[in-house]
């Protein structure tokens, strides 16, 4: 198991920064995903540690030694891509064995070691197919397989799922998990999905416009994200951003919402200027509930029927938009009117500028 | 049945055939042409094949004596063959070998790719007509840039290129492989459909450059060769200007360039046996398809399609 280290990593093509300074450490035997919106850098942060892309400054560290002029077949990484780059005139064994026979392998281990691996994935059935035969699904695990003989030290995942139907990216999330927990190698994965990320790592890396807003296990996202953005990207249905009038800042912060008066405690002292967002998750706000923290009412404007949870959108009073997911199937009409309540300790205050601010202990 | 399936039964039929009049009407061009340029001829040369014709007389019925003589009794039909065969296995691999080296370089991204590319092609737009041919004669003449520059780096004071037996050949040779330039076009297209990250799955696997090529590229490439490789064969066993210009329409020195179409032209205009250029005619048509049934039925041993 290997080590990996990004220093001040940067990449520009003429005067744009793509990658602006990244810094991170990712343990032996982690599974870390880059997750973040289309264009936000993920996917060519993955490529630069790859070796396909040429590193602007910076250093990168793969067990301790410095790859950044290595090729990237001497960087001993795997990469399974988006569009698996699967050899479409070569058969599944030799997909999986070009790389060994480029290294001029023995015969024999090559044999042993793609025999080995497509028994893993369950796919020995196929080997002497070509890709073209394949469904989407059958090709990944080939991909997965071409990155699996070659034992490398680091594996690195580009978007693999994207292609899939959703039924079968569940399964193969879940394939991938335990592939990891398996083998055990190190893994950096890239993904636009958060649910991917909350799913499979052991770290997110939420990256935006080339910068690490945050990283953290995917509780510590979850719980306690940085900023709006972050806030904002994970979870589904996204979390709601509620501007409010600070009415007080001195002791416990009291917040004007929508003409409800809210009071927080250990917020005092923290500079809250004139607003703030109150960012509560649709699945904490409950309705119908004598618990928590009274947020007034909204008034339902279209409700979502999942089955086991009803998500209802609506405005408070003042216009602002809100969700709230509700577990169960509840009879929730257009045009009523809800009562919200939430637990404070819950909810989240950014300031003006989109920072998170952070409660005193208790 | 519905209502909108029976409407066409219903049209009355003079207006059915006034529809199938203008469409026709439309074809006409193509199908006079096709009929009276192409087909007519075509019917009437493999008739004229089985005939002695001399354009003077009634053609007259000799059955298949024609094709008998041109298996049997005809020398230079086999110096033909033999020097065609020559100038096609050599010319189109040559051809399509350096084609796919310019279009290799041409596809590195380079600047000026486009002006690259059309200088490269203007050999093609150029090469079959009857400048470049007189042009050739004079580079390859005794006295010509080619003699002058190997004096000028050797002091070799080389033969007559065109006027000697054993060189004369090589020259069309060289003016063929000069005109690769639709061919690397065709390879350029191609090349530019292989994806990136196929190259950059195999750097990962630790391809060297030149192990991508024959692994990656070529394979891939193998429907694009293929194409090439046939239409350039087919081109080549029909050449015609470069050797009639070159050899004053001779086939000389001593049949040495004498192509299949050139000699079968001058069966016809110099001989004005019209019935036995009839019949050598129909025997390159059968060589061209038999050449062109064997490539494809070796294409599914070597020639590797995506879909």
């Amino acid at each position: 198991m290997t080590s990996l280290t990004l220093q001040d990593i940067k990449k520009s093509y003429g005067n744009i920064d793509i990658i602006q300074g990244v810094d991170l450490k990712i343990e032996p035997g982690e599974l870390v995903v880059f997750v973040g919106p289309s264009g936000c850098g993920k996917s060519t942060l993955l490529r630069m540690i790859a070796g396909l892309e040429p590193i602007s400054s910076g250093e990168l560290r793969i067990g301790g030694q410095r790859m950044n002029e290595r090729s990237a077949s001497e960087r001993g990484i795997a990469m399974v891509f988006q569009s698996y780059a699967l050899y479409p005139h070569m058969t599944v064994y030799k997909n999986m064995s070009f790389g060994l026979e480029t290294a001029r392998m023995p015969r024999a281990e090559i044999d042993s070691r793609v025999r080995k691996a497509a028994e893993i994935l369950q796919i020995t059935q196929l080997l002497d197919r070509k890709p073209k035969q394949l469904s989407g699904g059958q090709r990944q695990r080939v991909a997965i397989g071409r990155a699996i003989v070659r034992e490398p030290s680091v594996f690195l995942f580009d978007e693999p799922l994207s292609n899939l139907d959703a039924e079968l990216r569940v399964q193969t999330r879940v394939e991938i998990a335990k592939l990891h927990a398996d083998i055990g190698a190190t893994m950096i994965y890239v993904t636009h999905d958060q649910v991917e990320a909350m799913t499979l790592a052991d770290r997110i890396v939420v990256l935006r416009g080339g910068r690490i807003e945050q990283a953290g296990t995917p509780l510590e996202i979850y719980n306690a994200p940085a900023n709006r953005f972050v806030a904002g990207f994970i979870g589904s249905p996204k979390m709601n951003f509620l501007e409010a009038r600070v009415l007080s800042s001195g002791g416990d912060l009291a917040l004007d919402l929508a003409g409800t008066s809210v009071a927080l405690a250990g917020y005092g002292g923290r500079g809250l200027e004139a607003t703030a967002s109150l960012g509560v998750r649709p699945e904490h706000l409950r309705v119908g509930s004598d618990q928590g923290a009274d947020l007034g009412a909204m008034t339902v404007t279209h409700v979502e029927q999942l089955g086991g949870q009803t998500i209802v959108y609506g405005r408070l009073s003042d216009g602002q938009q809100i969700v709230a997911t509700l577990d169960g199937q509840q009879s929730v009409q257009a045009g009523q009117e809800l009562p919200l309540r939430v637990d404070l300790a819950r909810c989240h205050v950014f300031d003006a500028d989109g920072r998170r601010v952070a409660a005193r202990a208790a | 049945m519905s209502v909108t399936d029976d409407m066409p039964f219903r049209v009355p039929i003079w207006s059915r055939l006034r529809r199938q009049i203008a469409g026709y009407g439309f074809l006409s061009p193509w199908l006079i042409g096709f009929f009276v340029l192409t087909l007519g001829p075509a019917m009437s040369s493999l008739y004229l094949s089985f005939t002695d014709y001399s354009l003077m007389s009634q053609p007259h019925w000799v059955g298949s004596a024609n094709y008998a003589q041109i298996a049997s009794d005809d020398p230079r039909f086999r110096a033909a063959m033999n020097v065609t065969f020559t100038y096609v296995l050599l010319s189109v691999p040559l051809k399509l070998v350096f084609a796919l080296a310019v279009a290799v370089l041409l596809n590195k991204g380079m600047r000026g790719l486009n002006w690259f590319r059309a200088i490269f092609y203007l050999p093609s737009l150029i090469g079959g007509s009857v400048a470049i041919a007189v042009l050739w004669r004079q580079v390859f003449a005794s006295d010509g840039m080619i003699n002058q520059v190997l004096m000028t780096l050797f002091g070799y004071e080389g033969p007559s290129w065109i006027a000697n037996p054993s060189t004369a050949i090589y020259t069309l040779v060289a003016l063929a492989v000069w005109q690769f330039g639709s061919s690397m076009i065709i390879f350029l297209a191609g090349l530019r459909q292989i994806p990136q990250d196929m190259y950059e799955a195999a750097s990962i696997d630790g391809a060297s450059r030149t192990r991508q090529f024959f692994k990656i590229t070529l394979p891939l490439l193998t429907p694009v060769i293929f194409f090439n490789a046939v239409i350039l064969t087919i081109d080549a066993f029909k050449a015609f200007t470069p050797a009639f210009v070159i050899s004053d329409g001779s086939g000389g020195p001593i049949d040495s360039t004498l192509f299949y179409t050139l000699y079968l032209y001058q069966e016809a205009f110099t001989n004005f046996r019209f019935g036995y250029a009839s019949a050598l005619a129909w025997v390159l048509v059968a060589i061209i398809a038999g050449f062109t049934a064997l490539s494809f039925l070796s294409a599914k041993y070597w020639v590797h399609y995506d879909d």
